[in-house]
């Protein structure tokens, strides 16, 4: 009987060891300001509200920005709700001005925080600004507002945007959205816009971009099971998977297909072309 | 690629004549004994029933098995002891931590053990293979069971090798010590060593500590191989203690550590592997009922294995490979004993996990780090139960055996997980799978013959880097490495056949096996995929062929002209191809080994030739190509000196004789081995 016990505590024992478990809880925090989690980039005073621009990141950068709008009123400390909220950044160059590619600014569920999207093809430099024109409503008033503001080029120097001419001759923008990135299989979404005019671009619609990350760091090898980017009409983004096997950094190359699938910018990677002329760049 | 000496091609040649007249005096010998008319006692391998078809190559140390200066260089690698064994080959990717093959089959297909302690090597390019954590100076012999017979430690295909650790068992032994110290002049190998063990009625300590320094090589034609060398010390300790007459309670523990070894062959070197090793055991010669001989074992193990390329002057991008893999595990066994039967039961588990890193440092200073999990926190447990009984019919004993396992393997890390969803994008976190084997293996006595014939069906698991491995490179075929977690396991029908024929001065063995497997599992180039590794050709992954055949056969004899006169041969062929008939790797050509041995009193003498025959059948698509045929001359002496009541030992003598510059099928990247080499061992044993 003793010798039982003993090989029951025996096995039991080798269970003990072999059993483990691994227990991820991650409680989600309670926050009062719903933008908290977001950093404000510029307020502007006028008309006695005060205008808020949150960012995700810490300032506005050249690329896609995904930018949160408030509206307070000075007199009583309040957030308005249910405002409409149009936005034109302008960029003043010594000897021209132009526009950028810039989303509808909606209300999100939240009522007082407003949503957009701008991408500025450039940075702003001692000569040369970006000018922040806004006129919102409410109340059967429409209020504008003015202010310069100040774009940066991304502190990594990664390039998340690209401005060219394709070969229609017509001048796209293409912004890489927001990614964190992962060794895995990334979920990877841009705007492609086409410059109308110099204060008007319109998205692109239906076209394909072909991706190829590539590792120049590691004999410019790539990676397995990416898919193209296409035009997702519920969103009005291109959207596509994009995989990493390491991290490090990584330059996605790309190509721009018209919808008759013709080449209208970007070049295929091979021996001899060790790069696309459009790309994207992503370090992690 | 490969670029022998000319020398090496005429001993090649050399060794087919040798071959030639080697097997005609086989033949010759064979027909005169047996005419021979006395009665022979049967010889056999196991005390009860002589059944068990295994290879016992003995290591202990000299003062405790006169088999030990069987051995022409004692205080050799227990590699150089592993490969002048009868069954098992090397897989060399330099001087150190040779990885061993049984039927052709490489650690995914074996099961290698410690006192039946299961243990995984942390590297993900095999450069750790569980043999080089431990030395000669541990062990007393070291078992090999072909294909399903081993598989009492495991799930196997080729079969299982069990290293057993030496102990001084309580024999009433007071305390003995012995020093032993060795050199090599080819790589300028120091060697030192010494035991210290106590042991009597009721307890015994074993303790012993070695170690080993060693300078690159020089092949033959003073050819000198970079990155060959290597440090390494071992120590270990066993104590046993006896709590009543029946009952044991027994504790091992070994400790070794590899710094600073080259691997010629591989791109990489190891700047450290190191490996903890322990067991805690209870023996009781009673257990419930009829059953007895209870053993019980609960062990862990640890290993860290340190890969980088600090020490090479031109590579592509620096990078650093360490690898981890723990093990703890436990088994118990009985047997019982009724009528002509003899049961012997056994569970056992472990629970492994395995973990590889890869960080690859860009040119540029500026860039991020490239880091990549190798193998991803694989965690593997598997528990068994295995089932033996050996039946005494009337004409012969029946042996029969069966393994019931079940295995599970869980991803643990989501950052490895997520790496292998790029390939396998359903791929689940965790997987269980059933392992089954059989046999059954028949002896029979036919006047003068001992037949034994078997036959047996088994599986394995994929291995973590089969199952799991991500972009391991292999610089044998210059391809990356994908696994499959998908992969099914590998099933082998198996038949083997061994005659043996002892008479009086001589004993004939005629040994053959055959494997039948179905989803083999090898890597096969997927052209959609691109290379990671700079320089590399492609990617493989690991996939199921369809089926693969592989064959072993062996012929070994010994005559003993007088009683201090031996001589000994064999000769095998091997053969492995797949379901298009294409050519396995790491199939070896015709191989042959033969001894003249003399021992009186207290001298010994030995001569060996070993060599192969040219191989021709090699798999282009591994890497492989033609292997010329070589063949080696080795001699050695020994001699024992009574020195007041202590015992000193002297053997010397020289390896590869002529300096030949070769290299054999196993050599990874056709590196050359060594050239010629003298040694020296001292020995001196205080009673």
């Amino acid at each position: 009987m003793k010798t039982i016990k003993s090989l029951i505590i025996l096995i039991a024992l080798s269970v003990g060891i072999t059993s483990c478990s691994d227990e991820n809880e991650n409680p989600m925090p309670v926050t009062e300001n719903p933008l908290e989690a977001y950093n404000l980039t510029s307020s502007f005073e006028a008309n006695g509200h005060m205008l808020e621009l949150y960012s995700e990141k810490e300032v506005l950068t050249t690329g896609y920005n995904e930018l949160y709008l408030q509206i307070k009123d000075l007199s009583t400390g309040e957030y308005i709700p249910n405002a409409t909220i149009t936005w034109n950044p302008v960029m003043h160059m010594t000897e021209m001005s132009h526009s950028c590619p810039k989303s509808e600014i909606s209300v999100t569920e939240e009522k007082t925080v407003y949503k957009g999207f701008i991408v500025f093809q450039m940075a702003s430099n001692t000569d040369e600004y970006w000018e922040l024109n806004l006129e919102y409503s409410f109340g059967g008033t429409t209020y504008t507002i003015s202010e310069t503001i100040e774009v940066n080029a991304p502190a990594d120097g990664k390039k998340t945007v690209n401005v060219f001419m394709g070969a229609d001759d017509t001048r796209y923008v293409l912004a890489m959205m927001p990614l964190a990135p992962e060794v895995a299989i990334n979920n990877l979404s841009a705007v492609l816009f086409k410059m109308e005019s110099m204060m008007s671009f319109s998205i692109v619609e239906d076209y394909t971009i072909t991706i190829d990350p590539r590792m120049p760091g590691m004999g410019n090898h790539s990676s397995p099971n990416n898919e193209d980017l296409t035009y997702d009409a519920a969103t009005g983004n291109y959207t596509g998977k994009l995989s990493f096997t390491m991290t490090g950094y990584w330059k996605i190359n790309l190509m721009l297909l018209n919808t008759n699938d013709e080449i209208l910018k970007g070049e295929s990677v091979t021996e001899e072309n060790e790069s696309s002329s459009l790309y994207f760049e992503i370090e992690f | 690629m490969k670029t022998i000496h000319s020398s090496g091609k005429w001993f090649g040649s050399l060794g087919n004549i040798i071959m030639l007249v080697l097997g005609l005096s086989l033949w010759l010998m064979s027909s005169q004994k047996v005419q021979a008319q006395e009665p022979i006692m049967a010889q056999t391998m196991d005390s009860i029933l002589p059944i068990d078809l295994k290879e016992v190559i003995v290591i202990s140390s000299f003062n405790r098995g006169i088999e030990h200066k069987s051995q022409p260089n004692p205080l050799s690698t227990l590699d150089e002891y592993l490969e002048s064994s009868k069954k098992i080959s090397m897989v060399k990717r330099g001087a150190y931590a040779w990885d061993p093959m049984l039927n052709d089959m490489t650690s995914e297909r074996l099961s290698i053990t410690i006192d039946g302690m299961r243990i995984f090597g942390a590297c993900t390019d095999k450069m750790d293979p569980i043999t080089s954590y431990v030395d000669v100076s541990n062990l007393s012999d070291v078992q090999v069971k072909s294909g399903q017979q081993g598989a009492q430690h495991g799930n196997v295909i080729g079969g299982a090798i069990d290293m057993h650790l030496e102990k001084s068992n309580f024999k009433p032994l007071g305390w003995t010590a012995t020093v032993e110290t060795g050199y090599e002049t080819n790589n300028t190998s120091q060697i030192v060593g010494g035991e210290l063990n106590y042991s009597d009625e009721n307890f015994y300590l074993d303790t012993d500590i070695i170690y080993r320094k060693a300078e690159n090589y020089t092949a033959g034609g003073r050819e000198e191989v970079a990155f060959s060398q290597y440090e390494k010390y071992n120590l270990s300790a066993n104590t046993g203690y006896k709590i009543s007459d029946d009952q044991k309670l027994l504790a091992s523990f070994i400790f070794d550590e590899a710094r600073d070894v080259g691997y010629p062959a591989l791109p990489m070197d190891v700047s450290l592997a190191r490996a903890f090793i322990g067991s805690l055991s209870w023996v009781q010669s009673n257990f419930i009922g009829n059953l007895e001989n209870w053993e019980s074992k609960l062990y862990a193990n640890t290993i860290t294995h340190i890969m980088d390329d600090s020490q090479r002057p031109n590579v592509p991008i620096r990078m650093d490979m360490p690898g981890w893999s723990d093990t703890y595990g436990f088994y118990s066994q009985a047997k019982l004993s009724f009528g002509n039967h003899r049961f012997m039961g056994k569970i056992d588990g472990f629970y492994n996990r395995s973990l590889a890193e890869m960080t690859m440092y860009p040119n540029k200073p500026n860039e991020q780090e490239m880091f990549m999990l190798t193998w991803p926190d694989v965690r593997t447990l598997n528990t068994g139960l295995y089932l033996q009984d050996k039946i005494n019919l009337n004409d012969g004993v029946l042996k029969l055996a069966t393994r019931l396992a079940y295995q599970s393997f869980q991803v643990a890390d989501d950052f490895g997980l997520n790496s292998l969803r790029i390939f396998y994008p359903e791929m689940d976190q965790r997987q269980t799978r059933t392992l089954k084997s059989v046999s059954a293996l028949y002896h029979k006595q036919f006047k003068k013959w001992h037949l034994n014939g078997g036959v047996a069906y088994g599986d394995r698991a994929p291995s973590v880097s089969e199952g799991f491995g991500f972009y391991l490179f292999n610089s044998f075929d210059n391809h990356d490495y994908i696994g499959d977690p998908n992969l099914k396991n590998e099933k082998a029908l198996e038949t083997q056949i061994k005659v043996t024929l002892p008479l009086d001065n001589l004993e004939l063995g005629l040994e053959g096996n055959y494997f039948h497997a179905r989803d083999y599992i090898v890597g096969e180039i997927d052209p959609a995929l691109n290379e990671m590794t700079i320089g590399a050709d492609g990617v493989k992954v690991y996939t199921n062929l369809k089926y693969a055949n592989l064959y072993n056969v062996s012929m070994d004899m010994e005559y003993k002209f007088t009683p201090e006169l031996n001589w000994s041969g064999r000769v095998s062929y091997h053969r492995g191809t797949d379901h298009n008939g294409r050519n396995l790797p790491f199939i070896s050509p015709v191989d042959y080994r033969s001894q003249l041995s003399y021992a009186h009193e207290s001298f010994s003498g030995s001569v060996t030739l070993s060599g192969a025959m040219d191989q021709t059948n090699f798999s282009p698509t591994f890497g492989e190509d033609h292997t010329p045929g070589y063949a080696l001359l080795f001699l050695s002496f020994g001699k024992t000196f009574s020195l007041g009541g202590n015992t000193l030992y002297v053997k010397a003598g020289v390896e590869n004789l002529f300096d030949t510059y070769y290299s054999t099928y196993s050599d990874w990247n056709n590196i050359p081995r060594m050239g010629r080499n003298f040694f020296m061992t001292l020995s001196y044993a205080i009673n």
